[in-house]
């Protein structure tokens, strides 16, 4: 085993001065880029879907049960699948409809459908944050359900939002990595590429784990940055224990 | 006619618990007309029914002879186009400092002139005696200048009737009569208000009429004296007997 | 060209489907285990530790929520035979989400510890309690209703996440859902169940620990 080891090393520094040149470096900065792009475009839409949703959800009246329920049974299943095998079943179905979708297409879509849901839900949160009697009031001097959003509840609410939103954004890009899995050319995948071209996987996936980790770690901390400095007393306590942001707080922490 | 004629008003919570059982109550031009009894009687779910916060079940709210449909957005708009409430929790936007508090409406709601809504704005809180902190938001108040903005916002609306839902509840002690000195300028200068509120002597030195209420309904009307001196009912000698003993 | 679905043919997979769901569940059950136990240590580590202790879980910590559970399974999947360590897929993915959840357990664990406010102790203190009895009576009592919610949560995130074994050739549900979709080809149907196989553990799971969480803890939360 301690020869093993010697063995390891030799071949770690034999290698290493052939996979550390600037092709490589070219090529995994783009696998990065990729990895960085589709979670940007993926969190993005979710984003704004998102807020459609639960505009959706909170808008009254019993016409709109239909579309609230629609909306509910959305949020509730996919966040109870696997990102994986939604993965396949995106391919799958764009596959099997003969559509023409580029694989870097296929994993945006799916990450849209899982982030809507979350981000929905994280949407959510923040706008219970801010108390009912807020919108009593605002309805007591006739603001219309815009005007009220517009004017006092989401100038309030988004300081409560921002922060789980963003540090589910940081979590999805490690998310991401499943991707590779449908083929998309990514940071991971670039590591499977170069472990099989024979590369050690200690440099191969070692690499791309230091790569991850330079795309991940300072956005944490600007997540914790973001936290401190919009954490505010009037914060609710629901939304912090309102689920769908905590399992990704506690991801962010 | 009068200016306000509510008329067995029904109205249940969760459409079980009754909290409003056939509230009739008239409120003439420039009367103050306060309501009183015990914690639970229904006294501010009758302002909230009034302003459209909660569905009636039965009954009829009439302004100047024109009846309300509480099921049609329209009709409650305008009702709360002639009507102001300040709450019991002061509920001032918190994201906006007093003067935006006291202008948003008025400017991007009622799409008043800007300018001179600040500028009576401006008056309004100098009149409740927040000149200087026009630019303060909420959580730098204390609380009895929050419920003074909230007044202020309240009047810039400029209602035909003003209801105040136990305005002083909230307030440490100390800070009640702020607000109190407040209102009495605005009963000085006429205004029509339907007033909730658990301070006794402040409800019979400024009331033109007194509406006891308990279990939600209304047990016995009638002028300050009549209800504090001289209470016909058993229920309101009751209650203003266990009030006026300490 | 449209895809003519073919609900039968997939139904008929539906038993041995749910032989991988629970394998999902076994793999997930004791994956939580460990990880609990890695952020046991860890937090009380974190929380009592000297300098260097706290240094080290910290390194740990922030290198496994910064960097994809796939890759690191990756990394010791085909590392670790290069020091000569063979391990079967399976313990291989058992040891990856150990090490991964353990580095979010310590985070959430110590969330718990840090919740045990002063005065609480002091005010046992002065009661008479001895350590052990403010452990018993006070502490753990204390910690397991504040831990019950987020961990709750977790575990039912490590249900979804355990679909990544799949990768690695364990037969848990989304494996053989792989297996199943190579030969019949009807993959659309049956992701589709396998989706709706996750969304119904999940809601069960779910369920039972919201149940136990007031029965147990008297803690009144939604779970995931």
């Amino acid at each position: 085993m301690y020869e093993g080891f010697l063995d390891i090393f030799d071949v770690f520094l034999e290698q290493s001065a052939e996979f550390y040149v600037w092709d490589n470096a070219v090529y995994l900065f783009r696998a990065m880029m990729t990895t960085l792009t589709m979670t940007i475009i993926g969190c993005g839409l979710g984003f704004i879907f998102g807020m459609i949703v639960v505009y959706f959800r909170r808008t009254p009246g019993l016409m709109f049960w239909p579309v609230r329920m629609t909306v509910i049974f959305y949020v509730e299943t996919f966040r109870r699948v696997p990102f994986l095998v939604l993965l396949f079943l995106v391919m799958f179905t764009v596959k099997g409809f003969g559509l023409d979708f580029s694989l870097f297409t296929i994993a945006c879509i799916s990450i849209v459908i899982i982030s809507t849901a979350f981000i929905g839900e994280i949407i959510r949160a923040g706008l219970d944050s801010v108390h009912q009697t807020q919108w009593d009031t605002a309805d007591a001097m006739n603001f219309s359900r815009l005007q009220t959003l517009r004017h006092v509840i989401l100038p309030q609410a988004w300081k409560v939002v921002l922060p789980p939103a963003f540090a589910f954004f940081v979590m999805f890009i490690k998310d991401t990595a499943l991707t590779s899995q449908v083929g998309v050319l990514e940071l991971t995948q670039a590591g499977k590429y170069y472990n099989n071209l024979g590369y050690s996987a200690i440099l191969s996936f070692g690499t791309v784990l230091v790569l991850y980790f330079i795309l991940s770690y300072p956005m944490t901390r600007l997540g914790w940055w973001m936290e401190a400095r919009l954490h505010t007393r009037r914060r609710d306590e629901r939304a912090e224990f309102e689920v769908g942001a905590t399992a990704y707080e506690l991801r962010g922490t | 006619m009068h200016h306000l004629e509510v008329d067995g008003l029904t109205a249940t919570y969760d459409g079980k618990i009754l909290v409003l059982d056939g509230v009739s109550i008239q409120v003439g031009k420039g009367e103050i007309v306060s309501v009183i009894g015990p914690s639970g009687s229904g006294k501010s779910t009758l302002l909230r029914v009034i302003m459209g916060l909660l569905k009636p079940k039965a009954g009829h709210v009439k302004l100047d002879g024109d009846e309300v449909d509480y099921g049609n957005k329209k009709s409650v708009k305008a009702l709360r186009d002639r009507f102001s409430i300040v709450f019991q929790q002061f509920n001032l936007f918190q994201n906006m400092d007093a003067l935006r508090n006291v202008t948003i409406a008025p400017v991007k709601i009622r799409k008043r002139d800007a300018q001179k809504v600040e500028k009576e704005a401006i008056e309004l809180l100098g009149k409740v005696g927040l000149g200087d902190k026009l630019h303060s938001y909420p959580d730098e108040l204390s609380g009895g200048q929050q419920q003074r903005v909230a007044i202020a916002r309240a009047l810039a609306l400029r209602p035909e009737i003003l209801l105040l839902d136990e305005v002083t509840s909230a307030l440490d002690p100390e800070l009640v009569n702020e607000v109190l000195d407040a209102i009495r300028i605005l009963a000085k200068d006429g205004m029509t208000m339907m007033i909730v509120s658990h301070e006794m002597g402040f409800v019979r030195e400024i009331s033109t009429e007194v509406i006891m209420m308990d279990e939600g309904k209304v047990i016995e009307v009638g002028s300050a004296e009549q209800i504090f001196d001289n209470p016909q009912t058993s229920r309101c000698q009751d209650f203003v007997g266990k009030i006026l003993r300490h | 060209m449209n895809y003519t679905f073919q609900w039968g043919e997939a139904f008929i997979e539906v038993p041995y489907l749910l032989g991988g769901a629970w394998i999902t569940l076994h793999l997930s059950f004791i994956g939580f285990w460990s990880g609990a136990t890695i952020g046991l240590f860890g937090a009380l580590g974190k929380t009592y530790g000297g300098p260097v202790t706290v240094k080290l879980i910290n390194w740990y910590v922030i290198f496994f929520t910064n960097t994809p559970g796939l890759v690191t399974a990756f990394f010791i999947f085909f590392g670790l035979p290069e020091f000569g360590i063979l391990l079967s897929p399976y313990h291989t993915i058992l040891l990856n989400i150990a090490l991964n959840s353990g580095a979010y357990m310590t985070e959430i664990m110590r969330g718990g510890f840090v919740s045990v406010h002063k005065t609480e102790l002091e005010a046992a203190e002065t009661m008479g309690f001895t350590l052990l009895q403010q452990l018993r009576y006070v502490i753990v009592p204390h910690i397991a209703k504040v831990l019950f919610a987020p961990l709750s949560n977790w575990y039912i995130w490590m249900i979804l996440g355990t679909a990544m074994a799949a990768i690695f050739g364990v037969e848990e549900l989304t494996g053989r859902v792989f297996n199943r979709a190579a030969e019949t080809f009807r993959s659309i149907e049956l992701y589709t169940i396998a989706a709706g196989m996750y969304v119904a553990i999940t809601i069960l799971a779910s369920s039972i620990l919201v149940v136990i969480g007031r029965w147990a803890f008297r803690v009144k939360v939604k779970v995931f």
